[in-house]
């Protein structure tokens, strides 16, 4: 087991260090999430009491989008040269591939929600009336949600034409419990509009099936061919 | 299955479909251990699918292999596989990409990266990253990660194409050495000319099945479909 | 097989005749909504239909990628292609229903919302089924199969709770039945069920036949053929 660990967090190392000397996602991505918000504010205008009902919904809408384009980004550098065969013809677990992936992924998205969050703050003149510290495990959770089944089906796109649009064409509708939970979730603690807690639960739950799923699935799709 | 144990390799009645094409089309063979092979045969032959089958990386559709008594996914530790493309980061220098390898089959240190490396005719401490290599450097550090973990069996898939003569010629020494060490080696070649008197057996290949096996790289009236 | 399947067809549509009669003359006209009301033994046996056959696909997906039989994803496929048309067809008269009755053209209760979900997920299967390489399609789409399979428990609670912090109007009978509509309504399930049923059949056959042909013409022997088998699909970089 200990192997396991020590391989993924190489492999996570490894991608981090790979990201870090090409730069190509990090900087288009974070502009990209810049783009995001501006483009939201200018549509969606509202007074306070308004954007406190909405803000939820278009906080965690503009996240979605943004991670999109991040999950897309994620395997093709192991596609390149094919590199992917070399893992897969190793006897290195699929697993330890997985989450080191989802991981690097989390950590990126969290980086561009920790960008585009300030600015929504400013833009729409967000301020929490319900018990704030409990956005963050509402931030993990929902960033997890995303990020879990979001590098298990850009893994499943990897096999198929037209990868870009098969990610989210498969990823919004299994999506669709979870983007409910971190919307309400945030709706709630932004207009102090009673207890979240069903919503954590919803999105703790959703997690843990997902994950699980994904652990116990990623080796079939990476080994088929 | 017992037959398995007196070959080292065995392919019965393979056949890899796709859709209404079949790259394999029923492919029966078996090979011996400690011997060289090169495949041969026109594009379209299924060359590639065999040796994507021997690897583990493609399944059958319907057939068996046997490597070792074991299924490929199971002989993953005995067999080292490379191919036309590098199999490897561009961002990363050979030695990085290579520790990193290393990782996957459990070797720690850097002793044995250095020491493939060098084996290839490479140097360890190059800084440059391999995306920036010639074609020549990459295929042979691809080679070394081929046989990082040492495997007894070696899958090479157009190793010595687009590479400098040099280079090639170097990668076929090596390979030598390697069968001579009692190292089991398949390569899919174009380039049959390379290993004349080199390859113990060059295997033919027409349209998903073998159609011939001789001891020379130039194929006689041997039948065989032309 | 052939007789059994003419047979079967023959009560199936019997069965639709009947119900079609009872539903729209036999069952009395509903108290509060009138006609439109109808509707109802359509939609609901749709939806059963349904759900049945994307039970079916769950099924079929599982044993897939625990035997690998040929036979279990060429029924997926089957399955989830007519369970996506009755799928289709609850969520056109839902709204048809809805309209006159309350109003409004889409109410995001609990079951319908289900559905749609149920269809988005399963549209996107067929989607992927379409779009992937074909040696592994069987696998890609099983995985999918069970992970929409976890879903629609979590959708279903979710927007159970939604509903009760924010109610909206609940689509549906109300009140006890007649036992004439009961017996409408029951006689059109069973009807819808085996309808479902004799598509799915008669598209599983034909998915059979297609792999059939397609090995067939994989494997024909090329000595002497005017022609070489020409890929239909696109050819992955693993064919040499």
């Amino acid at each position: 087991m200990n192997s396991f660990w020590d391989l993924m967090l190489a492999t996570l190392v490894k991608d981090i260090r790979l990201e870090w000397r090409s730069k190509d996602a990090l900087n288009s991505m974070l502009f990209f999430s810049l783009l995001v918000v501006v483009i939201f504010s200018f549509s969606f205008d509202p007074n306070a009491e308004e954007s406190r009902q909405i803000a939820g919904g278009l906080v965690w809408v503009a996240f979605l989008f943004a991670s999109v384009v991040a999950l897309n980004q994620t395997w093709a550098r192991e596609l390149r040269n094919q590199v992917l065969d070399a893992y897969r013809v190793s006897p290195a677990p699929a697993n330890a591939l997985f989450l080191a992936k989802a991981l690097g992924n989390f950590i990126f998205v969290i980086l561009l929600e920790a960008v585009m969050t300030p600015l929504f703050i400013v833009f729409y003149n967000l301020r929490a009336l319900g018990p704030a510290w409990q956005l963050i495990p509402v931030g993990v959770l929902g960033t997890w949600a995303l990020v879990v089944n979001g590098t298990f089906f850009a893994a499943l796109s990897l096999r198929t034409r037209s990868r870009e649009i098969m990610l989210p064409l498969l990823l919004f509708p299994i999506s669709i419990p979870a983007i409910q939970g971190m919307v309400e979730a945030t709706r709630i603690l932004l207009a102090g509009d009673g207890s979240a807690r069903f919503w954590i639960v919803l999105l703790l739950t959703y997690d843990v099936v997902f994950t699980t799923a994904c652990l116990g699935l990623f080796g079939t799709i990476l080994h088929a061919e | 299955m017992i037959n398995d144990r007196t070959f080292a390799i065995s392919v019965r009645n393979v056949v890899k479909q796709f859709g209404r094409f079949a790259a394999l089309r029923g492919v029966t063979a078996e090979f011996d251990a400690g011997r060289f092979h090169a495949i041969l045969g026109d594009n379209g032959a299924g060359k590639t699918t065999l040796l994507r089958a021997l690897a583990g990386l493609a399944q059958p559709t319907q057939g068996t292999i046997s490597i070792f008594g074991k299924a490929p996914r199971e002989a993953c530790r005995d067999l080292g596989y490379m191919a036309h493309p590098s199999l490897l980061y561009d961002e990363m220098t050979g030695m990085e990409n290579l520790r990193y390898f290393a990782r996957l089959y459990g070797i720690a240190g850097d002793a044995r990266c250095a020491e493939v490396i060098r084996a290839v005719g490479l140097d360890p401490q190059l800084m440059r990253s391999v995306g920036q290599y010639s074609q020549g450097m990459r295929q042979r550090m691809s080679l070394a990660r081929a046989i990082l973990h040492d495997p007894t069996l070696l899958l090479l898939d157009e190793p010595f194409s687009n590479v400098d003569v040099h280079s090639a010629h170097e990668m076929v020494g090596l390979l030598k050495g390697m069968r001579e060490a009692g190292k089991t080696i398949f390569v899919v070649t174009h380039q049959a000319a390379l290993l004349e008197g080199v390859a113990d057996e060059f295997v033919w290949m027409q349209e998903g099945l073998i159609v011939d096996r001789t001891a020379s790289a130039t194929r006689g009236v041997s039948g065989g479909v032309q | 097989m052939k007789r059994a399947f003419s047979i079967f067809s023959v009560i199936t549509a019997v069965l639709l005749v009947y119900g079609l009669y009872q539903a729209l003359v036999g069952a009395p006209t509903e108290r509060t909504m009138g006609d439109v009301q109808r509707i109802f033994y359509y939609h609901v046996p749709s939806a059963w239909t349904a759900f049945c056959l994307f039970l079916t696909n769950l099924v079929a997906s599982i044993i897939y990628l625990i035997r690998k039989s040929a036979w279990a994803d060429a029924l997926a496929v089957a399955a989830a292609e007519v369970g996506v048309v009755f799928c289709t067809i609850v969520l056109i008269t839902g709204p048809i229903w809805a309209r006159p009755v309350w109003g409004i053209w889409w109410t995001w209760d609990v079951r319908l919302t289900t559905t749609l979900v149920l269809w988005l997920i399963y549209v996107s299967y067929l989607v992927l089924r379409r779009f992937s390489d074909t040696a592994q399609t069987p696998i890609l789409a099983a995985v999918l199969a069970i992970f929409g399979a976890l879903d629609v428990p979590l959708v279903y609670f979710s927007i159970w709770f939604f509903r009760t912090q924010h109610p909206q109007p609940v689509m549906g009978r109300g009140g006890s039945l007649d036992p004439r509509m009961l017996h409408a309504f029951l006689i059109n399930l069973l009807a819808f069920s085996c309808f479902g049923a004799m598509v799915c059949w008669a598209r599983f056959r034909l998915e059979q036949l297609k792999r059939d042909v397609d090995q067939a013409h994989a494997m024909e022997s090329l000595a002497g053929a005017s022609e070489p088998a020409k890929a239909s699909l696109p050819l992955s970089r693993s064919s040499r």
